[in-house]
């Protein structure tokens, strides 16, 4: 073996000196990255991978796959979050703006107002289920309501509706849906929960439910639910979070 | 030309699997800081002693969850298709058989210790790796499968419950996928320290392929930071014929 002391500090040719250097700036790298949003020019392919990803997620979606709560899952009772993005929980005030009806309209042949009784009447579906939020926890509660595919067919839509979009007096919070996961047998316009009457905690009067959806996708203090030909984003989807938001 | 230690497409995974797993990682903390906790609302979660405490945040990336969740989501493919190009070659390559596990590994791998913990003087013999490296670069890509696994179970929990049942459902999933990535970024925490320490030849040879045999951590009896220290240690191996 040679003796020259420079084979100990020598490292495939790079010196320490050079080597420290080079580790200095890898670190450097990583410590800039640290809490980072990430490079800026990043951004368009996010995007792109985001409308790729939508297209799997529609390819896997299967009507037949339910959502079923763990055997010995407790409920969540009151330790449900309340979300909302007013400044205060928002409540129908009657005397200001007139008794709730949701309003179903868009492309379909029969547009529709329904008082929360005329939802109350339509067949009546209880849902024990996962709520999955975007956050990663999740909570089992029961949902009250009426299916969307009977309200749907209620209203006749037109076959060139292929989105949804559900609408709220929650500020301008809306969130828009592929009919497919809206037309899902668990999917609920909901106006109880735990067999009691929806709370203005958690979406009074009526407010879409469905496991197949993140929660932020399953707008609380329903308004309108309009067809549409094309989709509508919505107001988280907006701020970047998926569009999609299924489970 | 003397052959490449690794192959180009080793080389290029490997860095490509570098880049994917420090996002990934670091992305998927900044996501499991919107609630760092496992419990089912309304429950207590039995086996993660820091439920409700956060990771702090110079850990993480992606700056908010919604970025976060863009980049997770994004790298993802670039992950699991690196992560099949990398398999498929050492399947076909015959790579493979550097790293499966075999009888004596666990022997080798004690003597491996015992070296390190200057019980042994002399370095075990090894082949392309020393045993305990094997094991790490075997149970690497184990750790990487499974968290593949579970975190397609907690993308897609409805439509592929399946998946997320046999993971135990969404709660578990979420929690293997967890344990997955802490797996994987303890042997990489590792991997780089004794890289640096014990066979920094090695960092080039992963870049250009080049490896001199001379330089192996056997052949210079190499313990962590032994070609840091001052040449004096020369005088352990055997004195040369005058």
């Amino acid at each position: 073996m040679k003796s020259d002391p420079k084979d100990y500090v020598s490292i495939g040719g790079v010196d320490r000196r050079e080597f420290l250097a080079w580790g200095g700036i890898v670190s450097a790298a990583f410590l800039a990255a640290c809490n980072s949003r990430g490079p800026k020019a990043a951004s368009k392919l996010l995007k792109y991978a985001e409308r790729k990803n939508r297209v799997v997620e529609r390819a896997l979606f299967r009507h037949t796959s339910m959502d079923v709560v763990r055997p010995g899952a407790y409920d969540a009772g009151n330790k449900l979050p309340s979300y909302y993005i007013s400044r205060t929980v928002p409540v129908w005030d009657e005397s200001v703006r007139g008794k709730w009806a949701l309003e179903v309209s868009g492309l379909v042949a029969n547009p529709t107002r329904l008082t929360l009784e005329d939802l109350q009447r339509l067949p009546r579906v209880s849902n024990r289920v996962n709520h999955y939020c975007v956050e990663g926890w999740t909570a089992v509660e029961t949902w009250t309501g009426c299916r969307f595919s009977d309200l749907a067919n209620l209203v006749r839509v037109s076959p060139e509706a292929r989105f949804v979009d559900f609408q709220s007096f929650d500020d301008d919070y809306h969130e828009s849906w592929d009919m497919e996961s809206a037309m899902h047998k668990q999917t609920v316009v909901a106006y109880g929960l735990d067999g009691k009457m929806l709370e203005p905690a958690h979406g009074a009067p009526a407010r879409v439910y469905s496991p197949v959806k993140l929660g932020y996708k399953n707008t609380k203090y329903l308004t309108k639910i309009v067809f549409m030909p094309r989709m509508n984003g919505g107001y988280w989807s907006d701020m970047g979070y998926e569009w999609y938001g299924g489970t | 030309m003397e052959k490449k230690r690794h192959h180009w497409i080793v080389r290029v995974t490997h860095w490509v699997n570098f880049v994917a797993i420090v996002i990934m990682v670091g992305s998927g903390l900044r996501i499991f800081n919107a609630y760092p906790a496992f419990a089912r609302r309304g429950e207590v979660f039995c086996c993660y002693p820091f439920e409700h405490k956060p990771i702090p945040a110079w850990l993480t990336f992606g700056g908010w969850l919604g970025g976060a969740r863009n980049w997770h989501f994004a790298m993802m493919w670039v992950l699991v298709v690196n992560g099949l190009i990398y398999l498929a070659f050492v399947y076909l390559h015959g790579e493979w058989r550097d790293l499966v596990p075999r009888k004596g590994d666990i022997r080798d791998s004690w003597q491996m210790v015992k070296f390190y913990a200057f019980k042994r003087k002399d370095h075990p013999h090894q082949g392309k790796h020393n045993a305990l490296q094997k094991t790490a670069y075997f149970v690497l890509p184990v750790a990487g499968a499974l968290a593949v696994a579970s975190g397609i179970a907690i993308w897609k929990p409805v439509q592929l419950s399946w998946l997320t049942n046999l993971l135990g459902g969404y709660v578990w999933a979420r929690y293997w996928h967890f344990m997955a990535m802490l797996v994987i970024v303890i042997l990489s925490v590792i991997h780089v320290f004794m890289v640096f320490a014990v066979d920094p030849y090695s960092i080039p040879s992963m870049i250009t392929g080049n490896y001199d045999e001379k330089n192996s951590p056997e052949a210079r009896n190499a313990r962590p930071f032994y070609h840091l220290f001052p040449r004096r240690r020369q005088a352990q191996s055997p004195p040369e014929p005058t």
